[in-house]
């Protein structure tokens, strides 16, 4: 059996966990999947995550639970992985993710594979991941006794991919000993810094902006692109370096990963750092003067040109609708 | 209070790595070494703690023979002493976090530091896991991807990023580790005065009798497949755009 460890945030689904069930579906051939969701309420939450074709979604519900600790939920996954004895144990590589999956590894003494973008599947299935900030892909495979934990990278697999089933999946309610006094870490409310902080990594459109903007009146620009297209706003790191946008707009490696329908990139070179961010957008245009910038490797439309002329064409193409 | 900050030396971001025939490793003969940039920020956190509340900070690695060279540049930039987990096979792509957590655990432990630093992942490998592992190891709590750090003794307070523009407050007791998001401070760089004191302090060696077993083994190397075609658009910006925006609608169906 394959577990996929499903991620929900103040009881909404994570889109990250879709991702982590195609990742399983790709990887389980004969096996079957199980998901697992760990926090306060979730009925909401494994009641979609049931539309997945895989045959449980166990839920560890307790107030010790959320707000989210890496103590609780390695002390809970730990039990509950001692009890269902998956094979394989897929997370989708978010922050909470990286927080809690390597203590979990350690204290089973199993291997972690993080940061995946493709499975080979076979009796020793192998997986491969970036290294050398993305100019190399290793293919690595687990070592020691299973299970064996896998993160993949938000955007390698597509949520879309994600086999739905034909009748819900069963939700399965567990409970595990979890004892409060060995959760060290005292974890307060979430909070957003910025009135208007948006999560990128659910925006179905971005429009994005590089170097090539060049000054930060022109900013204005492409919030109108933006706008016409009714996309979110990001930008590489220079420019929120530069404070030119803030810092929630950055996407990449420092900053958010998205995998929006539609990713649009304006005088953006596409350097490693900015692309792992991107990457997983399903169109993605280009537009930069240089028509050798890596960006061009991986969009599906570009154009070659001074951003300056070809944004306003592009805005007024879409407001003759 | 005494502080760890724990430092990987990593081939330079310009380097362009190339594979060896066996497609195994990488040639390292023609890379040259840096400080990883995110255990940088570690670094400068752990010396402006140390002016707040005082104390002393032991920068530690685990890494080849040339690794010694992040540690006299740590002890540069004001550290005071360092301890340098010593083994060739440390250097090899294939040295898993489960390998470098266990060593330095084993070389840390005794220090009973009070806080344990490092950055949130490295450079070359990036697998963001060796300072959670370490953490278990040396049987701490943790926090990961930490913005700000508060020492109010017994505990520490700490602000972690989340996705999307969320943080979180933490707070924990000490000894903790921590692993240190870039842009959490700005970094300062060794003096000429900083350079000379540094040949003074001390660097423990310490030579395993033997490492951890690998959790991971690398299979083969690669480089990173084109995935994609490209079509390039060509025309006035007007005509470029028409024929764009009808690609979208009708091809690609992601605008109406």
């Amino acid at each position: 059996m394959i577990l996929v460890v499903a991620e929900q945030q103040r009881g909404k689904l994570h889109r990250a966990s879709w991702e982590a069930v195609a990742a399983a579906q790709e990887l389980a051939g004969n096996d079957s999947i199980e998901a697992i969701m760990l926090g306060a309420s979730l009925t909401a939450a494994a009641a979609e995550l049931g539309n997945a074709a895989i045959a449980a979604v166990h839920t560890i519900e307790s107030p010790l639970l959320d707000p989210y600790t890496p103590d609780a939920f390695t002390e809970a996954l730990h039990a509950a992985i001692v009890q269902l004895g998956p094979v394989h144990v897929i997370l989708p590589h978010t922050y909470r993710t990286r927080d809690f999956a390597p203590k979990l590894a350690a204290r089973m003494d199993r291997a972690l594979i993080t940061d995946c973008i493709g499975i080979k599947r076979g009796d020793a299935p192998t997986f491969l991941r970036p290294v050398f900030q993305g100019k190399i892909v290793a293919e690595v495979s687990a070592q020691g006794d299973r299970p064996h934990f896998v993160s993949v990278q938000i955007g390698a697999f597509r949520a879309d991919d994600a086999k739905r089933g034909s009748v819900p999946a069963q939700v399965k309610s567990m409970s595990v000993p979890l004892d409060s006094a060995s959760i060290r870490q005292k974890a307060e409310e979430p909070f957003q810094e910025a009135k208007q902080a948006v999560d990128l990594s659910q925006a179905e459109r971005i429009v994005a902006v590089g170097r090539g903007i060049k000054a930060q009146e022109h900013i204005s620009l492409v919030e109108k692109l933006a706008a016409a297209l009714g996309a979110q706003l990001a930008a590489s790191r220079p420019i929120c370096d530069s404070g030119w946008l803030p810092m929630e707009r950055q996407v990449g490696s420092s900053g958010q990963t998205v995998a929006p329908k539609l990713y649009v990139a304006l005088g953006i070179s596409g350097a490693i750092q900015h692309v792992v961010g991107m990457k997983g957008a399903r169109t993605i245009v280009a537009v930069n003067k240089d028509a050798d910038a890596p960006i061009f490797e991986i969009a599906d439309y570009g154009i070659v040109g001074d951003l300056f002329e070809i944004v306003p064409a592009i805005i007024a193409e879409l407001e003759k609708k | 209070m005494k502080i760890a900050v724990c430092i990987k030396q990593v081939p330079t971001r310009e380097w362009q790595p190339r594979i060896d025939d066996a497609r195994r490793g990488v040639r390292e003969q023609d890379a040259s070494f840096e400080m990883n940039e995110p255990d940088a920020y570690a670094l400068e956190e752990a010396l402006r703690l140390r002016e707040k509340h005082g104390g002393e900070v032991v920068v530690c690695t685990a890494g080849p023979a040339r690794a010694s060279q992040v540690l006299r540049e740590a002890l540069a930039r004001g550290a005071d002493r360092g301890v340098h987990v010593e083994d060739e096979r440390l250097s090899s792509i294939s040295t898993d976090s489960f390998v470098v957590a266990g060593a330095l655990a084993d070389a840390m432990r005794d220090e009973q530091f009070d806080l344990v630093l490092t950055g949130l992942q490295s450079d070359d490998q990036g697998a963001a896991q060796t300072g959670v592992i370490l953490a278990e190891r040396l049987g701490l709590p943790h926090a990961t991807i930490v913005m700000d750090v508060q020492v109010q003794e017994p505990a520490v307070r700490v602000k972690r990023e989340l996705e999307g523009g969320w943080f979180q407050w933490v707070e924990m007791n000490l000894p903790a580790l921590l692993t240190i998001q870039s842009g959490i401070n700005q970094l300062r760089y060794a003096t000429l005065k900083g350079i000379m004191a540094a040949k003074k302090k001390e660097i423990r060696k310490v030579v395993p009798a033997s490492l951890p077993a690998a959790r991971a083994a690398v299979t083969g190397l690669d480089v990173p497949r084109k995935t994609k075609e490209t079509q390039v658009i060509s025309g006035s910006p007007a005509e470029a755009a028409k024929a764009l925006i009808a690609k979208l609608r009708d091809q690609a169906r992601v605008i109406e």
